[in-house]
């Protein structure tokens, strides 16, 4: 017999998120990403053309009817910018969320059989709402151009920046969702009608500056993509923002980070049974 | 040497929710924070305190009736679900054949799933690169390779699934029975590729019903019985608590409840068992005449005929028998009421051994069963080895890979 490695198997003890085990596993979380990228392509028809369109159609819907109706000012930033700025960030997160969120619903077959760090499930879940930003990303330079809209070099920073920021909340947040999903059933109807109010609730389609009053501004930033969203467009504008506001936005992602993490560990060893 | 797997009094416990649906609802939650003291929950220990050890190169059978706790056991060996007490240590990699074609996806090409699916089971891209051309050969898919796999019929899904699995090498390889759903072929498979990895020396822990299969391939036996094991014992011992269990804790009668609201042409009410002298016994001889009873009532007045299967306990069908010679033509009528029938099971007819019955109540034309009840009266046949069995007698240890052991009338005379 090979002198091989001990493994142990202990009762669960919630313990603490244990990296080694994931890079050690980082092959299947490849794997995994790569099978549901090429299912969601070869589903549907448009294929990577829907992660363009679905951005900028609504960027054309927003221009058009909110944009130019409520005539708030995006800055120096023309409108079509601004609101596919905010969009596609917005995309990632919420598709994000939401596909983490029912990922270990969708995959309770394997859970069920094989042995694995679960945290791979959502983790493969946000890489591909990652892939299909970064393919929209293209789009959002070749509107720059178009709209000859001047960028600081300060993109180099801060871009990577908001795109972590991203993750750092669709992770947290999707989940504290996958987790939900698999204890109650009934929670998944909750999450669309969710999504849909933090939309409004983030300066998407709207530049913060609309609002009057200080408590709504901190309201706003609680919102973990707010600070996401600023600093992707930081480099598009000389207006600066106010920087407590990005903090507590910062940090209100990393702490729905802590708890998505925490409460998905608690649960995790016990996905099996329910599901 | 150290054993390569030391488990450690392991126990696990679920909660049963009486009543609830088997998924949790976050309605049902809140509107429980309302409710006060609805003691709803109740414990069920799958097993209690498993304990033994299992050296390299062992092949184990683990034993035991459904429910006894035999798939938990497997479930936490592979880590699926967490024990609730206890502790295993274990010195290999251990695979379980249980995840045969785990994550297949249709939409995938044949290439592309084996990638997958050899990943979810634990193997490195460079293994699945090494080997893909053996994988792929051993499923004989090759031309299919990069054709998605909804386009592939079961059977090659099948063999592709099972071509992947064959190729994985853990020291210690977990299977069950579940396997055996497969067509013939593939459980020949199977079994075959066991056979490979147990005289490879590596170590096998391998569920099932069949105690043929694990007398065939394993070297020592855990029995549980209600999530409580016997610890290692030999196949023999093992086998035998098995069969035994099904009988010694039966009496060799049955009564069986209507179910309410099923109304059935006839219905089996009672079943026994009678041995030479008319006792109820389920511990019987295979030198004298054994009796089935049935009772069972007629309730529309239509023709009924009775029938028994006996099937012994690798779950062969040995005969059917129904009252085909006496006075039935088909379509007739028969009174209303309880009826009485008894068949005989020859002396010298069968071999010693392990057995169950099947009871049915059937209409020859138009061709109908009635009521049926599988998996009952369960039975022991014994050689009693002595003068009156004395045709077989001692033989009878030899006569193992026969179904039947009739006692026949020979002629023989010398001719030259």
């Amino acid at each position: 017999m090979t002198d091989s490695e001990e493994y142990v198997i202990e009762p669960a003890n919630g313990g603490l998120l244990n990296l080694k085990e994931i890079v050690q596993y980082h092959e299947l979380l490849y794997f995994f990403s790569l099978r549901d990228i090429m299912v969601k392509y070869k589903q549907t028809v448009l294929g990577v053309l829907w992660a363009v369109l679905q951005p900028l159609l609504l960027m054309l819907i927003f221009t058009m009817f909110v944009g130019r109706s409520l005539r708030f000012s995006s800055g120096d930033i023309s409108y079509p910018v601004f609101a596919f700025s905010g969009l596609i960030l917005w995309l990632a997160f919420s598709s994000g969320i939401i596909n983490a969120g029912n990922s270990m619903i969708q995959n309770s077959q394997i859970i069920k059989k094989v042995y694995f760090p679960r945290l791979i499930i959502p983790m493969s879940a946000i890489i591909v709402s990652i892939i299909d930003f970064l393919v929209a990303f293209v789009v959002f330079i070749a509107l720059l151009i178009f709209y000859q809209q001047n960028v600081g070099w300060s993109a180099i920073l801060y871009w990577p920046l908001a795109l972590l920021l991203t993750i750092v909340a669709s992770l947290g947040l999707g989940c504290l969702l996958a987790a939900l999903n698999i204890k109650y059933r009934d929670f998944r109807y909750a999450i669309p009608f969710g999504i849909q109010a933090l939309l409004f609730l983030s300066p998407v389609i709207y530049p913060v500056s609309i609002l009057e009053s200080d408590w709504m501004q901190y309201v706003l930033a609680v919102n973990p993509m707010y600070a996401a969203i600023i600093l992707f467009r930081l480099p598009l504008t000389t207006v600066q923002p106010s920087l407590p506001l990005v903090y507590v936005s910062i940090t209100s992602g990393l702490l729905l980070l802590i708890a998505g993490l925490t409460y998905f560990k608690r649960t995790e060893t016990y996905f099996a049974d329910l599901a | 040497m150290k054993p390569i797997l030391e488990i450690r009094s392991i126990s696990k416990k679920f909660k049963i929710n009486q009543g609830a649906s088997p998924y949790l609802s976050l309605r049902d939650r809140l509107s429980d924070l309302l409710t006060i003291g609805s003691a709803r929950k109740e414990d069920f220990w799958a097993l209690k305190n498993v304990d033994f050890d299992v050296n390299p190169g062992d092949s184990i059978g683990i034993i035991g009736k459904n429910g006894a706790g035999k798939s938990t056991l497997l479930k936490i060996l592979s880590k699926i679900t967490p024990p609730t007490e206890g502790r295993i240590v274990s010195r290999g990699r251990i695979a379980s054949l249980l995840e045969v074609g785990t994550g297949f996806h249709p939409e995938l090409t044949g290439r592309e799933n084996v990638y997958l699916n050899g990943s979810i089971l634990g193997m490195k891209r460079k293994e699945i690169n090494h080997r893909f051309d053996e994988i792929i050969d051993f499923a004989g898919t090759e031309k299919f390779l990069d054709t998605p796999l909804k386009h592939y019929s079961s059977g090659m899904q099948l063999r592709l699934a099972f071509a992947v699995a064959a190729f994985l090498e853990p020291e210690i390889l977990v299977i069950d029975e579940v396997l055996a759903v497969g067509d013939a072929e593939f459980q020949k498979k199977c079994l075959g590729k066991m056979e490979d990895v147990s005289k490879s020396g590596r170590t096998i822990l391998f569920v099932s019903h069949s105690m043929t299969a694990i007398q065939s391939l394993c070297n020592k036996t855990v029995f549980i019985d209600k999530g409580v094991s016997t610890g290692i014992l030999s196949v023999a011992d093992g086998v035998h608590r098995y069969l035994m269990g099904n009988i010694l804790t039966k009496s060799g009668e049955e009564r069986f409840e209507t179910t309410p609201g099923v109304s059935r042409a006839a219905q089996i009410l009672e079943a026994r068992l009678l041995d030479n002298n008319g006792r109820v016994s389920n511990q019987l001889l295979t030198c004298d005449d054994t009796f089935v009873e049935i009772v069972w009532e007629n309730t529309k007045g239509v023709k009924i005929t009775p029938s028994i299967e006996l099937v012994n306990y690798d779950g062969v069908k040995i005969f059917w028998s129904g009252d085909t010679a006496s006075d039935w033509d088909g379509a007739g009528k028969m009174d209303k009421g309880k009826y009485r029938s008894r068949v005989c099971l020859p002396a010298n007819f069968l071999k010693a051994g392990e057995y169950s019955l099947i009871l049915g109540l059937y209409t020859q034309s138009p061709y109908e069963y009635h009521h049926i009840i599988l998996n009952t009266l369960h039975f022991s046949l014994t050689d009693p080895m002595d003068r009156r069995s004395l045709a077989r007698g001692e033989m009878t240890s030899q006569f193992e890979k026969f179904i039947l052991l009739p006692l026949l009338n020979w002629n023989n005379q010398k001719i030259e």
